[in-house]
C-alpha cells in the first residue's frame, strides 16, 4: 500500500506541472491562437534563473518564486512583440513551427554552456524534511509544490473566469476587433497575456528545479505529454487544463503501480481515445 | 415607460456645432476598393442616417471612421481632431462608440459582463438604473449567456452596453435588422429618447420607414460615394428619388 501512496503522490507532483504549463499553454492559446511549442523551453529558463539567482546573486528560492517567473515573462514579451505578434491570422502551423524553432535555439544554447546532466537545486531550509502521516511518508517540499500549484492555477482560473480583467481576455478572444473598438488596448493585452503564460511556465520551473535538477533538456522532456494533456483537456479550456493536468498526472502515477510497462504511454493512450470520442477535448467548446 | 430619468439628465450637446467631418474617405478591403471619396458632415446633437443598397458601403463607412478598417485614406475630423490614422482604441477613448451590425454579444460572456465590458471612457455616460429603464429585459436576465438572449434582447445588449461608456457620438449598423416589429419600435423610441438626452448619433439603416421616424438628415450611399443628401423637412420632396435610389 506505502508503494501506491508513494505513486499517487508522484503522480500529483506531475499533475502539478502538467497543470501550470499546460494552464499556461491553454491561456496563450486562447488568447493569440498560438500553439507554443517554446513553453518546455521557458520552463527550463525558470529553473535555470532560479539556479543563476541562487549561485550567483545569493537570491534564494523565496524570492525565485517571485523574481524568475517576472524575468522569464519579460523575456516571453519581447518574444511576442518581436515575433510572434507577426503572425497574427495566420495558420496555426506557422506559430508552431516559430516556436519550435525558438525551443530548439534556446535549448541549443543552454546545452552549449551547460551540458545536459543536471544541475543541483537545493530545497528550501524551511521545506525540507517530511511528515509521517500513518500511511506514508510525505516530503514536506512534494506537498509544498501540490499545495502551491494548485493554489496557483486556481487564482489564475479566477483571474480569467471572475475578473473585469478576464472578461476582457475572454472577449478578446472570441472578436479581438471589437473590443479593441470599445477602446481596450488589445495588442498590449495580447502581450501581457503571452507573459502571463510564460510566467506560469517559469513558475513551474523554479518549482521542479529541487526535485528534478536544472537541466537544459527538462523541459523537451515534459512539453509532449503537456501538450497531450492540454489536447485531453481541450484547447484553450481553463479549467479544463487544471482539472486534467491533475487527473493525468494521478492516471500516470497509478498506472506506474499497477501496470509500469504502460506508463510512459498511458496519457497518449488517454488521448487517441479522447479525440476519437470527442476532438474538441473533455472540456473544449467547438469552433 | 418612464421618461423622468432622461428628462432630468443634462443636455448632452446643442444641435449645431460640427461633430464630424469626412473628407474624401477611401477604404479597402485587402485588394477591393470599396469606398471612393465619402463626403459628410455631423452636427452635434443629430441623428443622421445613411441610406443605400446592400454593398454600396455604409457599414464600411462607419468601420473606416472608427478605424477597424486596414486600409483607409482621407480625412476623417472627430471634434476637430484628425483620427484617420489613430486606432480604434484610441478613437473609442475619444468618445466614438460602435454599435456593429452582427450585434458582437460575447457568447463566452454573461449579458452582466457583456454590458460592463466597454470601459468608461469619459464622464457622462448612462448609469445602470437608466439604461434598466431604456432596456427593462436586461436587468431580469443579467446571468444568462450572452448568445442564449433573443435577437431584439442582444440587440439592445449592444446598444445598452455603449451608453454606459460616456461616449457622445455613436454610430449604429442596421439596429432593426431582422427584428420583430415591436422589438423595432422600441429601438425606435430608444434613439429618439438619447436624441432629446444630447447624444448624436449616425446610423446606417436599410429599413427606411424606421429611419424616418428618428432621423435629422439622410445622406445615400451609392458605389462607396455620398451620391445625395437633405434634411427631414425635404424628405416628402424627394421621395421619388429616393425610391430609385434604393430600388423601392
Amino acid at each position: 500500500m506505502q508503494a501506491l501512496y508513494a505513486q499517487l503522490l508522484v503522480g500529483l507532483i506531475n499533475g502539478s506541472f502538467y497543470a501550470l504549463l499546460s494552464l499556461g499553454l491553454a491561456v496563450i492559446f486562447g488568447m493569440l491562437n498560438i500553439i507554443n511549442f517554446a513553453h518546455g523551453a521557458l520552463y527550463m529558463m525558470g529553473a535555470f534563473v532560479a539556479y543563476f539567482l541562487l549561485n550567483l546573486g545569493g537570491i534564494n528560492y523565496w524570492w525565485a518564486l517571485l523574481l524568475a517567473p517576472i524575468i522569464v515573462g519579460i523575456f516571453g514579451m519581447i518574444l511576442e512583440r518581436t515575433m510572434l505578434q507577426w503572425l497574427t491570422g495566420l495558420d496555426h502551423l506557422y506559430g508552431l513551427l516559430l516556436t519550435f524553432g525558438i525551443a530548439l535555439i534556446v535549448q541549443g544554447v543552454f546545452q552549449n554552456y551547460f551540458g545536459s546532466s543536471g544541475l543541483p537545486y537545493a530545497i528550501p531550509e524551511q521545506l525540507r524534511g517530511g511528515m509521517n502521516l500513518g500511511f506514508m511518508f510525505l516530503p514536506i517540499y512534494r506537498g509544498w509544490v501540490v499545495v502551491f500549484s494548485l493554489a496557483v492555477c486556481l487564482a489564475t482560473w479566477f483571474l480569467i473566469e471572475k475578473t473585469q480583467l478576464g472578461a476582457y481576455l475572454r472577449a478578446a478572444t472570441e472578436n479581438p476587433t471589437l473590443v479593441r473598438a470599445f477602446g481596450i488596448n488589445v495588442p498590449r493585452m495580447i502581450t501581457l497575456t503571452y507573459g502571463l503564460g510564460v510566467g506560469l511556465a517559469a513558475l513551474a520551473g523554479v518549482l521542479s528545479a529541487p526535485i528534478n535538477q536544472v537541466r537544459p533538456l527538462m523541459g523537451a522532456d515534459l512539453i509532449i505529454v503537456v501538450f497531450a494533456v492540454v489536447v485531453i483537456g481541450g484547447m484553450g479550456s481553463i479549467m479544463g487544463s487544471i482539472i486534467t493536468g491533475f487527473a493525468l498526472g494521478v492516471i500516470e502515477g497509478l498506472t506506474k503501480y499497477f501496470y509500469p510497462e504502460a506508463s510512459n504511454t498511458v496519457v497518449f493512450v488517454l488521448m487517441v481515445l479522447v479525440l476519437l470520442v470527442k476532438p474538441t477535448g473533455l472540456t473544449g467548446r467547438a469552433a | 415607460m418612464p421618461d423622468t430619468a432622461i428628462a432630468e439628465a443634462p443636455a448632452r450637446a446643442a444641435t449645431g456645432g460640427n461633430i464630424l467631418q469626412v473628407r474624401n474617405l477611401e477604404a479597402w478591403y485587402g485588394e477591393s476598393h470599396i469606398l471612393h471619396g465619402i463626403n459628410f458632415d455631423v452636427n452635434a446633437g443629430e441623428v443622421v442616417t445613411l441610406l443605400g443598397r446592400n454593398g454600396a458601403g455604409k457599414t464600411t463607412t462607419l468601420k473606416s471612421i472608427m478605424g477597424i478598417i486596414g486600409k483607409r485614406t482621407g480625412s476623417v475630423k472627430f471634434n476637430n481632431q484628425e483620427i484617420i490614422r489613430a486606432t480604434s482604441d484610441k478613437i473609442a477613448r475619444m468618445g466614438v462608440a460602435f454599435c456593429p451590425e452582427e450585434r458582437g454579444i460575447f457568447s463566452s460572456l454573461d449579458v452582466r459582463e457583456n454590458l460592463m465590458l466597454p470601459p468608461v471612457v469619459r464622464e457622462g455616460g448612462l448609469p445602470l438604473d437608466q439604461i434598466f429603464e431604456l432596456f427593462p429585459n436586461l436587468k431580469e436576465r443579467l446571468n444568462s449567456q450572452g448568445t442564449k438572449l433573443s435577437g431584439g434582447e442582444q440587440q439592445m445588449l449592444a446598444i445598452a452596453r455603449i451608453l454606459r461608456t460616456g461616449a457622445s457620438f455613436l454610430m449604429l449598423d442596421e439596429p432593426t435588422e431582422g427584428l420583430a416589429p415591436v422589438i423595432i419600435q422600441q429601438i425606435g423610441h430608444t434613439i429618439a429618447r438619447l436624441k432629446k438626452e444630447g447624444f448624436t448619433i449616425l446610423l446606417v439603416e436599410q429599413n427606411f420607414r424606421f429611419a424616418s421616424t428618428v432621423a435629422d438628415r439622410y445622406y445615400v450611399v451609392e458605389h462607396g460615394k455620398i451620391i445625395d443628401g437633405f434634411s427631414n423637412s425635404e424628405l416628402a420632396a424627394n421621395m421619388d428619388k429616393l425610391h430609385t435610389y434604393l430600388g423601392v
